[in-house]
């Protein structure tokens, strides 16, 4: 479990973050919701430490990251596995190469033994018969299937998901958040999503935080967000009419199912 | 804004990126988290710089040479200077000057640019975040195999360089006619002082380092997109010039 106590961020005399505090609880997939600017990327970057927090506390497994130590936190590092928006794939290894990666930095593995574990991730993410192409001849759903796999391949505690189904058509975006709901519960990982997407908030949404101007607006899961009268949330998720609609009638037909004897 | 304060703004902007390029090579000290992973990456950098420089040293080289054969017989027109001289000015132009800094200077635009748009790249597709989030000091691995491949190959190129050159300059002058095969070797052997070569070979570290550090500091802090990489990579071959050329000056002070 992550917890994440009184954070705030500020860029200058911008404040990005503040005073944001929830739990991102293990075996379940934990979203960051919120518009454009909303504060979303820097609040995950703050939680894996690409970036410093101004004030407030973050949690592994009751563990100080905030002012662990370099070591201790390259250590905490390797549990981590993150799937970037742009994928980060490195451009001149092939697909093999970049999922090899973190097994020839971190493992005493044989070739052999490396092998055997890249084939079966590469089989988890549904991506076979790849393993000698270049980032380039990926189309954007491979890359991001390719990403997962490398963040998946050391058995990472965390899982962090920066907007992953950016840029990918609702179906691909489908894949991608069953692949990322299948490993966080086969594995037992806690997984953080930032991401824009409806269907991964209402598919995968365990446990959602909705973020205002930098603000925590408001918290809780997929079922309960249909029936939230958060103003800003619910401008947010149903903006348009055909959401509202579909919202409408979820909740009449959730009271139809309540009053049925 | 007057005056003053351009200049305080200009000091303040020079010593924050000296002390954040200071920082950086601190960075570099670390163990490495896998010895085999980074010799991998030192070898293919030295591939890299070395295999990937090699035809425009040649070309350089040999011309550097030609023509320093072509203009120094043009000017000892003199019949009291014997025509070993150029073989002599040759010698002593190369192994001091055109070798190590011409030399040099086309190796902060071929090598400089290519490793500040690679590492510039990595930073805006997020790539450094990547390795940072595997747990991996970017540092240490992406910008120390670099240098340290530069400090080996780059003072190997200009050994090349200096024997290319002087190569050229016999072709030139034995196949026009400026001066004959015996007084070319004459000239190259009289008043020969070893420590021009070791000196030659000190330029070459001083600006291999040079080279591959600003060019990985401007490449490293890139912030934005294309454009900013495009800017990083000018930048670092500018600056990779003009310290290049006060490090010359620097040594020669110092050294000669």
């Amino acid at each position: 479990m992550i917890e994440i106590k009184h954070i705030k961020k500020s860029f200058s005399d911008k404040t990005v973050l503040q005073d944001i505090s929830c739990n991102m609880e293990s075996g379940k997939v934990n979203l960051i919701i919120g518009s454009s600017g909303s504060g979303k990327t820097v609040l995950m970057k703050c939680i894996v430490g690409l970036m410093n927090v101004d004030a407030g506390e973050i949690k592994y497994e009751g563990i100080d990251f905030v002012n662990m130590e370099e070591k201790d936190r390259k250590e905490l590092r390797t549990q981590i596995g993150m799937l970037f928006q742009g994928s980060a794939l490195f451009d001149s290894m092939t697909v093999e190469q970049n999922v090899m990666f973190p097994l020839d930095m971190f493992t005493k593995m044989n070739f052999s033994e490396k092998k055997k574990r890249i084939n079966a991730v590469l089989d988890e993410v549904n991506l076979k018969d790849s393993n000698n192409k270049f980032p380039a001849a990926l189309s954007g759903g491979m890359k991001k299937r390719v990403a997962l796999a490398r963040a998946i391949v050391l058995n990472p505690k965390y899982l962090f998901c920066d907007e992953p189904n950016s840029g990918l058509d609702p179906q691909t975006s489908l894949v991608i958040d069953k692949l990322i709901m299948q490993i966080t519960k086969e594995y037992n990982i806690t997984t953080i999503i930032n991401t824009h997407d409806m269907n991964t908030v209402m598919e995968s949404g365990d446990h959602i935080v909705y973020l205002h101007q930098g603000k925590k607006q408001w918290e809780g899961t997929n079922k309960e967000i249909i029936y939230s009268q958060d103003t800003y949330l619910n401008d947010f998720i149903f903006a348009s009419e055909f959401l509202q609609s579909a919202k409408q009638m979820k909740i009449q037909y959730a009271n139809a199912k309540t009053n049925t004897p | 804004m007057t005056r003053t304060s351009t200049f305080e703004c200009s000091m303040i902007k020079f010593l924050e990126h000296f002390g954040s390029y200071l920082y950086m090579l601190k960075g570099m000290f670390t163990r490495p988290e896998n010895l085999r992973v980074y010799w991998k990456e030192f070898i293919h950098q030295c591939y890299d710089i070395g295999i990937g420089s090699i035809g425009i040293v040649f070309i350089i080289s040999l011309f550097l040479g030609a023509v320093t054969t072509v203009q120094t017989a043009y000017q000892l027109i003199s019949p009291l200077v014997q025509k070993y001289v150029i073989a002599q000015i040759i010698r002593d132009s190369t192994l001091l000057e055109l070798s190590p800094t011409v030399v040099c200077i086309v190796l902060a635009g071929v090598v400089g640019s290519k490793i500040a748009s690679e590492l510039g790249n990595m930073r805006v597709s997020e790539q450094i975040d990547a390795l940072e989030i595997m747990g991996i000091n970017t540092k240490t691995y992406l910008i120390a195999p670099k240098i340290v491949a530069a400090l080996l190959v780059i003072p190997c190129l200009i050994s090349i360089s200096m024997f290319l050159s002087i190569a050229g300059g016999y072709f030139a002058g034995t196949f026009t006619g400026i001066l004959s095969e015996q007084q070319f070797s004459q000239g190259l052997l009289k008043d020969f002082t070893t420590f021009n070569l070791t000196f030659g070979l000190i330029k070459a570290f001083t600006f291999a380092f040079i080279i591959t550090s600003i060019s990985a500091y401007f490449g490293y802090n890139v912030r934005g997109g294309a454009l900013e990489i495009g800017r990083a990579s000018t930048t670092s071959v500018v600056i990779s010039c003009i310290l290049i050329l006060f490090a010359d000056y620097g040594l020669a002070a110092l050294l000669l």
